[in-house]
């Protein structure tokens, strides 16, 4: 079966969907790669690499797609490019299907089998698999040498002839993958880090990294002196949350917001009077800027400094920035799934499988994905 | 009785005091022997000069076996038998007290006109009496059996049966109704025969049931058993230094099982009915059966013999907060030539490279983290896997048992070492949410506990 991986169109993208190794796989489980032209130059993989991993490179876009049967991508094509996608043919890449619908039902039409591996089932066997758990390890940790940079000081404790500088104070809000790897990487650059996360089962996972779980538990004081009707009591809990979130990012350097509901805009949880309350110098890095941003004054795409000498980047994609590891991270979750599904050469799509299932967006014209479906018919 | 035995009696009960004082620490360990020696030397002296005494010759005869059977065992016994030493010489001062309540209870109370007695027994002394014949006979049987599983004689696992604590306890409370009705009088002398047959017997119920791995525990309680069988003894003889020195023997012997059970991380009860009450406290998974245990000791031993040691480090060593104890076991083990390397599965942890961060944080050396792909194969060549709370990364069920929500994930293949010592708070699942049948495998043993304390014994243990 000829698997075809183009080159990525959308700009900013540096990543591609294969590497000479995980060329190597599919080739040796039978499958006949072909690679457009200059696919991997962003990652800083070559041409010849890939040729010598026994990949055929093509220059020609529109021939590319001729007697394709799986298309391997980071980003999902363009309109122009699934119209040249043959019918029946399998599609792998990061779709974001619950928010690109006119995508969703153009892959549908053109009877495209896609695969969306950003739905990819958070269960340990297909961690191999997760894509947004790869790439947030990636952000999260980038975050933190971004956050880092900005800074007007060094990150760690050093007591000199000169002087004692003092360590960073770091906040990381939201402690999913890409959260604990910040709070990992700014404790080895030798900050002090706090990590705070709505579901308190985490708190063990935040310190285990050597962070303290940041208590904002309010609501025992008010059960008491409350008294009055539930909601009531749970507009008063929220505001004491926010005055005491508000109190402990004013004594933070920097603040990394990580939090995302999948399918939906990014929670706020740094308002604009809270960043009012920061000291000048300090940063925010706000990792949820791709949708919309966890804090009220993020610009997705920029990064700018507030009147108060607060900075705040929203940097969109940005394990993009580290693309050979990025690449090297995605091409093996690719061919990790692309093997799962894949026996003898041919894909025959298992409808018992719960990683199959859960990744399974549009089959035989129509969108079967559930949670998709509901989306679209909302 | 002579001012000078009182005098002899003070001055031995001091000599113990101090002596059990200096055992507490190994620098004056021989001192605090020599001393509890003298006061025992004392206590007999004092005994010696006592009126009761008809004949002297048989009590020689007695002190002269008995004292080179002393020194042939403490001469020739090797060291590391001394657990059973313990036991045998235990289970002989349990068989004493026993001997001397019998023979105390037949000349006063079953044939007292025979014996020309004058002593009228009351209910208080019936009672002692009755005590001492129970302890000293159980003591007895149990140190025997404790001795034969420590030698190998009887197997060391626990031999259970359903209801075994029922019967037990129906057992104890039976014994407990005959010295009540000796002592109100309501059952004939004779039965104090039938208590010490119950008692032998309860003996080898009670210890049966107790792993091989427990034994030390057992040893310590039934010592106590003998301390309290001494004071009951000396009850009925009205001999004070045997009531000091049996209670002596009690308490200690009862605090010593008491610290060995907080240093397993184990409760004293679940030592005792542990071998039928694991599964209950097993935490949601009851029908997988008991776990094989490990003592912190017995892991170092197995550690220390190894050539081959592989670590697999998981979320319970990062939640645990372990990783420095860890490395300092395998720098141990590393420093005696032993091959130590870290198995890192891939989803080990909570996030991606939770493991590495963790172990680079305690200078683990890069070289030393081995993938899983790369290890896999030399497991079957490696002489003990110690485990560090992981669970899911290391399970087979992910090998055949399909429609398991981790079949098909590549594991470690850790259940194909020689030993596996498996450091974890219980035997609760992991992630997924499922038993590890890997616990129950016939070379896999248990060592419970929190990662970081039973790390840092081991460490301990090892540099000793």
């Amino acid at each position: 079966m000829k698997v075809v991986v183009p080159r990525e169109r959308v700009a900013g993208e540096t990543r591609v969907a294969v590497t000479p190794r995980t060329v190597k796989r599919l080739v040796r489980a039978g499958l006949s790669v072909h690679i457009e032209t200059g696919a991997g130059s962003a990652s800083g993989i070559s041409d010849a690499e890939f040729i010598e991993a026994q990949a055929t490179i093509v220059s020609d876009p529109h021939s590319l797609y001729t007697d394709a049967g799986i298309v391997l991508g980071v980003q999902p094509p363009d309109a122009e490019t699934i119209a040249r996608i043959p019918a029946g043919t399998f599609l792998v890449a990061t779709i974001n299907p619950l928010i690109e619908h006119d995508l969703v039902n153009r892959l549908a039409e053109q009877r495209v089998t896609s695969f969306s591996l950003d739905l990819v089932p958070r269960i340990a066997r297909a961690q191999s698999m997760d894509v947004l758990s790869s790439m947030s390890t990636l952000a999260g940790y980038q975050a933190v040498l971004l956050a880092a940079m900005s800074l007007p000081g060094i990150v760690s404790y050093l007591t000199t002839a000169a002087g004692t500088l003092h360590p960073a104070k770091v906040l990381v809000l939201g402690a999913g993958v890409a959260g604990l790897q910040a709070i990992a990487t700014a404790r080895r650059l030798g900050a002090l880090v706090w990590g705070y996360d709505i579901r308190p089962v985490v708190a063990e996972q935040v310190e285990s990294l050597g962070a303290t779980f940041l208590d904002l538990d309010v609501a025992a004081e008010d059960a008491e002196d409350a008294g009055g009707y539930a909601r009531e009591q749970t507009q008063d809990q929220a505001q004491r949350q926010q005055a005491a979130m508000t109190a402990h990012l004013a004594e933070m350097d920097v603040v990394i917001t990580t939090a995302l509901i999948p399918g939906r805009p990014a929670p706020e949880l740094v308002t604009t009077e809270m960043v009012a309350a920061m000291k000048s110098g300090s940063v925010i890095v706000d990792l949820a800027a791709e949708r919309g941003g966890n804090c009220a004054l993020t610009r997705p795409g920029t990064n700018y400094t507030t009147d108060s000498g607060v900075t705040i980047l929203g940097p969109l994609n940005l394990c993009c920035t580290l693309p050979a590891h990025a690449s090297l991270m995605y091409a093996n979750n690719v061919v990790n799934f692309l093997l799962h599904i894949c026996r003898d050469a041919s894909i025959d799509v298992d409808t018992d499988d719960e990683v199959t299932i859960g990744t399974l967006v549009t089959h035989d014209g129509q969108v079967v994905h559930e949670r998709v479906r509901q989306v679209l018919e909302a | 009785m002579a001012a000078s035995i009182e005098w002899l009696y003070l001055a031995a009960a001091v000599l113990f005091i101090l002596g059990i004082r200096d055992l507490s620490s190994a620098e004056t360990a021989r001192r605090g022997n020599t001393l509890a020696a003298i006061g025992m030397l004392l206590a007999i002296i004092g005994t010696l000069q006592h009126q009761a005494i008809v004949r002297i010759d048989w009590i020689i005869a007695g002190m002269v076996i008995g004292g080179l059977i002393g020194l042939l065992m403490a001469v020739y016994m090797p060291m590391t038998a001394m657990p059973e030493r313990i036991a045998i010489v235990n289970g002989l001062g349990g068989a004493a007290s026993g001997l001397v309540g019998i023979s105390e209870v037949y000349r006063h109370v079953i044939v007292p006109q025979a014996a020309g007695s004058v002593v009228t027994f009351d209910a208080f002394h019936t009672g002692v009496a009755g005590f001492e014949i129970m302890l000293g006979s159980l003591t007895f049987s149990g140190s025997m059996i404790a001795y034969g599983k420590l030698r190998g004689l009887i197997s060391g696992s626990p031999l259970t049966y359903p209801g075994q604590n029922i019967v037990n306890v129906a057992w104890l409370v039976g014994m407990l109704a005959v010295i009540s009705g000796l002592v109100t009088g309501s059952l004939a002398p004779e039965f104090f025969f039938v208590l010490a047959g119950l008692a032998l017997v309860f003996g080898v119920m009670f210890v049966l049931p107790i792993g091989g791995a427990d034994m030390p525990v057992v040893i310590a309680l039934l010592n106590a058993y003998s301390g309290l069988a001494a004071a009951a003894t000396g009850f009925v003889l009205n001999n004070k230094v045997l009531i000091i020195a049996g209670a002596l023997d009690g308490s200690s012997g009862l605090l010593l099982s008491l610290l060995m059970c907080k240093a397993m991380n184990r409760s004293i009860t679940n030592v005792l009915f542990g071998a039928v009450g694991a599964a209950v406290s097993s935490g949601g998974s009851t029908d997988q059966g008991d776990p094989q245990t490990i003592s912190v000791v017995e892991a170092a031993e197995r550690l220390f013999d190894a050539r081959r040691v592989i670590i697999v480090p998981g979320y319970g060593m990062a939640a645990a907060g372990a990783q420095f104890a860890v490395r300092e076991v395998a720098d141990l083990l590393k420093s005696r030539g032993t091959e130590v390397r870290y198995a890192i599965h891939p989803v080990a942890g909570r996030m991606p490279g939770h493991m590495n961060v963790l172990l680079a944080d305690a200078n683990v050396p890069y070289d030393d983290l081995v993938e899983m792909d790369e290890i896999n194969p030399d497991f079957a060549d490696t002489d003990v896997a110690l485990v560090m709370g992981a669970n899911d990364t290391c399970n087979p069920a992910a090998r055949h048992a399909e429609g398991s929500p981790i079949f098909g994930m590549p594991i470690l293949d850790v259940d194909q070492t020689s030993q596996v010592i498996v450091i974890k708070r219980s035997m609760s699942p992991g992630f997924a949410g499922i038993p590890n049948e890997m616990f129950l495998a016939p070379n896999c043993h248990m060592l419970f506990g929190d990662g970081k304390q039973v790390a840092e014994q081991l460490a301990e243990t090892l540099s000793l």
